[in-house]
């Protein structure tokens, strides 16, 4: 395997964590703030569609990526009422949730377009397109340090910055500021935040509809950038393997972004088995480096590799006591 | 918070969610610019009003039933076991292996050994996920979408790599033996009497209804069911009583496996007749929504899935007559699962409410 191939993997494998990042982030907020969310998949979905539509419809990307964040906030407002104010099982209305986008989007798409579900190709400004950040062209001939800037680090659509600042923000609002500290005094212990007098309904919902504006960006993500336009199940599982990178990362922001990049670079892996063959001596389908991430996902819940402590207070709806 | 009468509490909540969940399809449909008349005429009139539409209206109850059992005995443990598509597909896979190797003298006895197959691959599956809930405390809930997507690589390998056989193109097995053919409602007397044309609907059904009940006693009438029940209902009393928790849930989470893989009985054996690709097809998850509409009683549960089986026979009619895409079934199967399963309390605080206007009516000049 030479230098070039490399490098073209480690760029898809950046280009594919993208997403993963944005909803694993999502994800973060939530189950941080006590609030399971096994609707990730689903706000995707919605926000991919929205943000395919609108985009081709008014020819913006920037209106398609606020319709996508709408979209999916929209579905994090039904999570909120339903599991916070209707004290309903998280995770069966992340399941109904799910399914709502799964049918719907195809729905509303079809409705829209005739297309069989699908949202037309987007062109030229309807699409978020790759940057060329300053000094790549410059840098490219020079040996090792060049093409790895000019080919892995440059050429990626904002969004892609997007996530790693987001990441980066997300570390410093759940460590540094007095709003994460309550959310994730909130996910441990909702009794001691109420008496201390902050709302944890308050709290919660506005960890929701943070998740629901990541999601959103992650899913217009997937319709603007990765790809042009929306098709049918084009998240095609990513909220799940973000839940799964959420959980290897024990619920950490930067551990979190380097669990997205290694199963990013699974996903990169599955599409080149070329590359695969040529460095083991055996023959490995692709369908097990899809595989991957779920089975080293299983290894860490099982204890294995460091305990994964869920949030204490995940998954229970708070009732104040009278 | 006054309770419910138990008549309202077991018929009215599911049928009051049932209805929310039906008006918000319809104004679905009204939002897509159809009309929702036309939907439930057409699927009525494609599910329900021919010997045709029942045999495959029934052919889905069937396999929704094992599926729905499969949610149902998990949750009266308090686990709630969503890997139902993972264990049907892998439940699939044994009957393939049973029907593909073992040369059965009749199909009586191919059904017999394809069932057993069928439950232990099933079982087999949640295993692991069931060891970690009981030993090491990792969620049942994530372990098993986690291996329903291992499941799905793990087939994909099966069907392309293993099982295909050579010069075929398409990823699936070779069709079975003809002995292993099991006979569809067509075939079967007396009900050949309805069932004049060929239909997927299979003795399955049959089955799949006798498992019901065989649910049913185990749950309420052996000291396996009770000691499930106690666990479900509180795991520290039941600790206290002598239950094993590790017992518990590894029996009840593999019988929920057992269940969901038996459903390959229905769909591999009694009508694709070789295992293709995605052999499940959702049926695993519609088990929640099953269990959920069922409350949880195997009665409510063949119910539930004879309503799924409408909707998604109905649903595929929408699919090819209509302008309304066969995902509408997707759409109905959401909004039942978030009504009957999430937003249950809101229900139930909507009735209390209505309840109590007609309890106490406030006597006339008190302020």
């Amino acid at each position: 395997m030479d230098y070039a191939t490399i490098l073209q993997l480690l760029d898809t494998t950046i280009r594919l964590a993208t997403p993963l990042m944005f909803a694993c982030i999502a994800g973060l907020y939530s189950e941080r703030s006590g609030v399971f969310d096994i609707g990730l998949e689903g706000k995707m979905l919605v926000a991919a569609m929205c943000s395919g539509a609108v985009a081709f419809y008014t020819g913006s990307v920037w209106a398609g990526l606020g319709a996508g964040i709408l979209g999916s906030m929209a579905f994090a407002l039904i999570h909120g009422l339903t599991s916070i104010t209707f004290r309903g099982n998280q995770l069966i209305a992340g399941v109904a949730l799910n399914f709502l986008a799964s049918g719907l989007t195809v729905l509303v798409a079809q409705a829209l377009f005739r297309q069989g579900g699908r949202t037309p190709p987007l062109t030229g400004d309807a699409r978020f397109n790759p940057i060329t950040l300053p000094g790549a062209e410059a840098m490219k001939d020079v040996p090792l340090i060049g093409p790895l800037y000019y080919e892995v680090i440059s050429g990626h659509s904002v969004l892609v910055y997007a996530a790693f600042g987001v990441v980066a923000l997300t570390w410093w609002v759940m460590y540094r500021t007095r709003f994460g500290l309550r959310l994730r005094a909130v996910g441990e212990n909702p009794a001691a935040v109420d008496t201390a007098g902050v709302s944890v309904t308050g709290l919660r919902f506005s960890a929701v509809m943070i998740t629901g504006i990541l999601c959103g960006l992650a899913g217009a993500y997937m319709a603007t950038a990765l790809q042009a336009g929306f098709g049918k199940e084009m998240t095609a599982g990513r909220g799940y393997i973000a839940l799964a990178a959420l959980i290897f990362a024990k619920w950490r922001p930067v551990a979190a972004m380097w669990a997205c990049l290694l199963f990013g670079f699974f996903q990169a892996l599955a599409l080149r088995s070329d590359v695969v063959g040529s460095i083991v001596p055996f023959r490995i389908p692709g369908s097990f480096l899809e595989a991957l991430p779920y089975v080293l996902t299983v290894f860490v819940l099982a204890g294995f590799v460091g305990k994964a402590i869920p949030p204490r207070a995940g998954g229970e709806p708070y009732v104040k006591e009278r | 918070m006054d309770r419910l009468p138990r008549w309202a509490d077991l018929a009215l909540v599911p049928l009051i969610s049932l209805l929310l969940a039906a008006i918000i399809s319809a104004l679905v449909i009204l939002a897509i610019g159809q009309d929702p008349w036309e939907a439930i005429t057409v699927m009525v009139q494609g599910s329900l009003m021919s010997a045709y539409g029942w045999g495959y209206t029934l052919y889905y109850t069937t396999s929704f039933i094992f599926t729905g059992l499969c949610v149902t005995i998990a949750f009266h443990a308090g686990l709630f076991n969503i890997g139902g598509e993972g264990q049907a597909q892998l439940g699939g896979l044994g009957v393939a292996l049973a029907c593909l190797f073992i040369p059965w003298p009749h199909w009586s006895l191919a059904l017999i050994g394809a069932s057993l197959a069928a439950a232990a691959f099933g079982a087999a599956w949640i295993a692991i996920p069931a060891w970690l809930q009981a030993r090491r405390g990792s969620h049942i809930v994530i372990t098993t979408i986690m291996f329903n997507y291992i499941a799905s690589s793990l087939m994909i390998f099966m069907l392309v790599d293993v099982l295909r056989p050579p010069g075929q193109q398409d990823p699936s097995t070779a069709n079975f033996p003809a002995v292993t053919h099991i006979p569809s409602l067509d075939e079967l007397p007396l009900f050949n009497l309805i069932f004049t044309k060929p239909v997927p609907a299979n003795i399955s059904l049959l089955i799949a209804l006798a498992v019901a009940a065989g649910v049913w006693v185990l749950l309420w009438h052996t000291r396996l069911g009770y000691q499930i029940r106690a666990f479900g209902k509180s795991e520290a009393g039941a600790r206290y009583a002598g239950i094993s928790a590790t017992k518990i849930t590894m029996i009840a989470l593999m019988l929920s496996g057992a269940l969901a893989g038996m459903m390959a009985i229905n769909n591999v054996m009694g009508e694709a007749e070789r295992l293709v690709g995605n052999s499940a097809s959702g049926a695993g998850f519609i088990g929640i929504a099953v269990a959920l509409m069922g409350r949880n009683h195997p009665i409510g549960v063949v119910l539930a899935a004879l309503l799924f089986g409408f909707l998604f026979q109905g649903g595929a009619e929408l699919g090819m007559w209509t302008k309304i895409p066969i995902e509408m079934r997707i759409v109905v199967q959401g909004l039942v699962i978030l009504f009957t399963g999430a937003l249950d309390m809101m229900v139930r605080m909507m009735l209390t409410r209505i309840f109590a206007l007609f309890r106490n009516p406030r006597p006339v000049g008190a302020a």
